[in-house]
């Protein structure tokens, strides 16, 4: 056991990596273009895609591509994000975690309380864009509308464009913040050390496993 | 009066427009009880700005076109109101852009400068800046703009703003052979309007009245109204239109707020891991530690790992 330092647990396959970065890509560019529209002084934004038309004319298919691939990647992992009672605790106990002061946060299975709160939002909010913006898609599905529902739609999309990008935010910085985190997507592999810290009811699995 | 061209209100545009030069504001005053719905005004408004919409079928009204298209910035609406048992009253309406003093389209549009408000009241689309989102017909209370299906640009109603630069009425006032359209400043259409109206009252139309709705801060098209109290009968001219709420709160106040949320997530972030710092996994800082001490060995040390487990 005490060698056990140098070894690594899997936590991502290359499927998984390979996923969970598409649909970063296509974030990314889906944000960039959708902030060009959202803030005048964000238009500028639009010049990456090749000006307002081309910008107004790609981000609806970007968008649908990252729905996609999220829905895949959401299926992959939805069996691990179940709400469970030691999730709640570990919620209570955010101060705690949040000044690296963890000696009595409960353990945790392969993702935290705060990790399944993301997904859940992730889940919520990918829905709510895809919706929304096909009802505000104008070329193909705006004419299928009345009014209102366009002008709630348009409300409800940049609400939820809000909220998907302050919670990758949020993800972004936790991988910084949790050192030993960035390796899981991109080697796929995490130490032992660090699983036991963080995640150490999924530890004590994988050990099994082992055995 | 080239300063009638001045710009005071660009869209998607956060700071001042240029508006330290008076200017007396215009209005196109459109007086519903002396149109005859002879579509003159169409075919002027076609002649002027070279358009040519397509020749559509008759669905059984007088409306042709039916509705507005990116090709047809005016048109007549025909409403057949029954009074009595055995008479009707036709209410005939130049529909189009009425040129808001408080335009939702320019509010709701994304690109810079796309649609402009000029000192004079006329609001104006820019084609050259147009993306062709559609955000103008989703501003609109009045349901004006159209894409069009050639370009995916919007196209509305100018109010001949090229014609009003060098002094000359819009195309339809020129054309109307009643005097049913008649423009100039909104001061004076308004006066213009009164004696309208007081007439009517003369005769009848104790409603009659100007439709200059507050809602939109007003407009730079006004009708007179034989039934100013039911504005609706006019197939559906809006009683009180306003900006939409969704509108306002989507493109409102929300947007800079929810700017600086995204901006204070990631620099709530900066700053936690300033104070905070990063949290890491003791075991592997002991890895590192002693790889970067491999020099210096000391056995004591290596017993420093296995207490902490």
């Amino acid at each position: 056991m005490n060698s056990d330092k140098n070894q690594y647990l899997q936590r991502y396959n290359a499927n998984e990596r390979t996923n969970h970065w598409a649909v970063a890509l296509l974030f990314i560019l889906a944000g960039l273009s959708g902030l060009a529209l959202f803030h005048p002084a964000l238009f500028w934004l639009s010049n990456l895609f090749g000006g307002g038309t081309w910008t107004r004319i790609l981000h609806p298919f970007i968008g649908v591509a990252m729905f996609i691939l999220f829905a895949v990647l959401a299926l992959r992992f939805v069996g691990r994000n179940r709400f469970k009672a030691h999730d709640r605790e570990w919620l209570s106990k955010w101060r705690k975690v949040i000044n690296n002061q963890e000696d009595d946060v409960p353990a945790v299975g392969k993702y935290n309380g705060g990790q399944k709160v993301l997904f859940w939002v992730l889940i919520i909010s990918m829905i709510m864009l895809l919706l929304s913006g096909i009802v505000i898609w104008r070329e193909y599905f705006s004419g299928f509308f009345a009014i209102d529902i366009i002008r709630l739609a348009s409300l409800l999309h940049a609400f939820f464009a809000f909220v998907l990008i302050s919670s990758i935010i949020v993800h972004v910085y936790a991988a910084i913040w949790v050192k030993g985190s960035i390796g899981a997507m991109t080697s796929g592999k995490v130490s032992q050390s660090w699983a036991r810290k963080h995640h150490r009811l999924w530890y004590d699995e994988m050990r099994k496993k082992e055995r | 009066m080239a300063s009638t061209q001045d710009i005071i209100a660009r869209s998607a545009t956060t700071t001042t427009s240029s508006s330290i030069r008076q200017v007396d504001e215009v209005a196109k005053l459109i007086d519903t009880t002396l149109c005859i719905g002879c579509k003159a005004c169409q075919v002027a408004c076609s002649e002027w700005n070279d358009l040519r919409d397509e020749v559509g079928s008759n669905v059984g009204v007088y409306d042709n076109p039916n509705d507005l298209t990116a090709d047809s910035w005016t048109v007549m609406r025909f409403e057949e109101h029954q009074t009595t048992e055995d008479d009707l009253e036709w209410l005939i309406r130049k529909d189009g852009c009425m040129h808001c003093e408080d335009p939702g389209c320019l509010k709701a549009c994304p690109s810079p400068g796309a649609i402009i408000k000029h000192a004079n009241g006329i609001v104006d689309f820019n084609q050259d800046k147009c993306i062709g989102c559609g955000y103008c017909i989703t501003g609109c209370p009045f349901d004006v703009p159209r894409i069009s299906e050639k370009d995916k640009k919007a196209y509305k109603c100018t109010l001949c703003s090229d014609r009003v630069a060098v002094g000359l009425e819009p195309a339809c006032v020129k054309t109307c052979p009643t005097g049913a359209i008649v423009f100039g400043t909104k001061e004076d259409m308004k006066e213009h309007a009164n004696w309208r109206i007081a007439d009517l009252n003369r005769r009848g139309y104790e409603n009659a009245g100007l439709y200059d709705p507050l809602g939109v801060g007003g407009t730079h098209v006004m009708y007179v109204l034989h039934h100013a109290d039911k504005p609706e009968m006019y197939s559906g001219l809006p009683k009180n239109p306003t900006i939409s709420p969704f509108v306002g709160a989507w493109k409102g106040v929300t947007k800079p707020l929810a700017m600086l949320a995204m901006a204070a997530t990631a620099m709530a972030g900066f700053f936690h891991y300033i104070r905070i710092g990063p949290n890491r996994v003791e075991d592997d800082t002991h890895t590192q530690g002693t790889s970067a001490q491999v020099q210096h060995f000391d056995p004591s040390e290596s017993r420093d790992p296995s207490q902490g487990e």
